[in-house]
């Protein structure tokens, strides 16, 4: 029945393969190999890519908050994945198509040798794990430098449960509303990204501007840390989006070749809006595009030719560049580290894209009987449900956990700064 | 005895240094200091959020002299930190009351 569903949406059947699990196909040991690769790499994409890449954006006084989320983040999500988020995710559907239920608790039911198309089910879990890992780390963006360490693990939890699964259901599960639809984001577009980007945006909305903001300097207290960050995650982003393809061959191929050509347009077309608008390139500049071009092409990586991921990228450079300047001179939200000009308008942008470069400039075709505007037309619902889901399930969160802690540190500690007044530590004593 | 301060532009310390000691000062103190005068800051811009950097990165040096040394010295520094644009700096001169050498107790012209 799945494997029917399946073929339903791809044209060529290895080139397209979902993340439906429970097939009970043969082992393959060149897939599983790279699957596990591909599971370390966007770990090291939180830990430390992500990490370091926002740690060098904020403030000294600082630096080891957002360490600290992150990795929390890292070990909270891991757990809950365990009790219930893969089951929630990945599960037989509960209600259906719109979240799992219980069935995989505890990962009842997957055991050393259960397989998951051709790879163990415990890879195909791990994988997706780090994703559900990044997601949250993500939004930390958002809310950096002034959020409440207590508020923001609660807060965190919650919004996994209630926003991440069920969008990854809706999309990665082959019982899914929006599977079934024929809704394409293969690596995470809407899942990931634009899931943190708006989270990120109503955070900084709900728990408004750092004192200060924004005529107060806030320069990224080092540079050199957050390209290094910048850096991994573009090695790591291979992981994300050529892992996605869940097999090693062709599909991972390409993957990751649109990956790369994605990257680099970015990067130089943030660069010479940069240059042409401000008079000079800056560092800070090229590897916000080249985020911001990996997360346009992160939707679209296992459907469009490099020809298309050449126009992808060159537009996610510009596209993120102006909504960045847009947010933050002409909005004046404050989006500490611009995740939803970056994330969330490129993973908009990449999920509708994919509709236009499946079918042209070398992509690998749309499915059977389906054209650019229907396809297109699916894209924009699954994004706009996203959007909207995410929008109103963070408001709500932000507001309840508000009941419980409150979101916000007190202007005295935010002055003083986090590292000191949450955790007691300096993060240089040079 | 005279306590020389001089505020200068970071990268004019070694010419300084050296200037020193030509003239014959032995030791001096040198701090990592923030300031501005007349000298305007610069912007610096980070994903268009822009910013204008009042304070300048300078280096205090001073300087314990007898009152002998204390004219030449300071055509020294002046003449080795001065580039000519705004934000070369100033010297104070204080009236130093008493020094001592820590190691051996001495005091006076002869702890300096």
């Amino acid at each position: 029945m799945k494997t029917i569903r399946l073929l339903r949406h791809c044209v060529l059947p290895a080139a397209c393969v979902w993340p439906a699990a429970g097939f009970g196909q043969t082992l393959d040991s060149g897939d599983t190999a790279w699957l596990l690769t591909s599971t370390a790499l966007v770990l090291f994409m939180t830990l430390p890519g992500l990490a370091l890449f926002y740690a060098g954006l904020v403030r000294t006084k600082n630096v080891l908050s957002v360490l600290m989320q992150c990795f929390t983040i890292c070990c909270a999500i891991t757990l809950l994945w365990l009790v219930f988020g893969y089951s929630l995710a990945f599960g037989e559907s509960a209600v259906a198509g719109l979240v799992g239920g219980f069935s995989k608790a505890m990962f009842a039911g997957v055991g050393v040798d259960t397989v998951s198309g051709s790879v163990p089910e415990t890879v195909f879990a791990m994988f997706q794990l780090t994703f559900a890992i990044i997601t949250p780390a993500l939004v930390v963006g958002g809310f950096a430098e002034r959020m409440r360490f207590s508020a923001m693990l609660l807060f965190s939890i919650v919004w996994v449960t209630v926003v991440y699964l069920p969008v990854t259901h809706w999309v990665w599960n082959a019982e899914g509303w929006l599977f079934v639809m024929g809704f394409r984001d293969f690596a995470g577009g809407a899942v990931v990204h634009v899931n943190a980007g708006v989270a990120a945006l109503v955070a900084a909305l709900v728990l408004r501007n750092r004192h200060g903001f924004p005529s107060t300097p806030m320069a990224p207290h080092n540079l050199t840390i957050t390209v290094a960050g910048a850096s991994m995650l573009w090695v790591g982003w291979f992981g994300f989006n050529a892992g996605s393809a869940l097999t090693a061959g062709g599909a991972a191929g390409m993957a990751m070749l649109v990956t790369q050509i994605s990257a680099a347009a970015a990067s130089l077309a943030w660069m010479s809006m940069e240059w042409i608008r401000f008079g000079k390139p800056s560092v800070l500049g090229i590897v916000t595009g080249m985020v911001a071009g990996l997360g346009t092409i992160t939707p679209a990586s296992g459907f469009v030719g490099p020809a298309g991921a050449l126009v992808i990228g060159l537009a996610a450079g510009v596209l993120c560049f102006l909504a960045t300047q847009f947010i933050k001179r002409k909005l004046q939200i404050d989006d500490s580290l611009d995740v939803f000009p970056v994330h969330g308008v490129g993973g908009f942008t990449g999920l509708i894209l994919t509709a236009v470069f499946s079918a042209t400039a070398g992509g690998l075709g749309l499915p059977e009987g389906q054209t650019m505007l229907g396809q297109l037309g699916v894209q924009l619902i699954g994004a706009v449900a996203t959007v909207v889901w995410c929008a109103v399930a963070t408001f709500a969160i932000l507001k309840i956990v508000n009941l419980v802690v409150p979101l916000r540190v007190s202007a005295e500690d935010e002055n003083q700064g986090l590292d000191i007044t949450l955790h007691d530590e300096r993060g240089y004593n040079l | 005895m005279k306590l020389i301060t001089a505020v200068i532009k970071p990268f004019r310390l070694d010419d300084v240094r050296n200037a020193l000691a030509e003239v014959g000062v032995q030791g001096m103190t040198v701090t990592e200091v923030k300031g501005f005068g007349r000298q305007r800051g610069h912007t610096e811009l980070y994903r268009g959020a822009e910013y204008v950097v009042d304070f300048l990165p300078k280096v205090k040096i001073e300087v314990a002299l007898s009152d002998e040394l204390v004219e030449r010295a300071i055509e020294a520094i002046i003449e080795s930190a001065k580039t000519g644009k705004v934000g070369d700096g100033k010297i104070f001169v204080t009236s130093l009351e008493q020094v001592y050498r820590i190691r051996t107790g001495e005091t006076g012209d002869q702890a300096i």
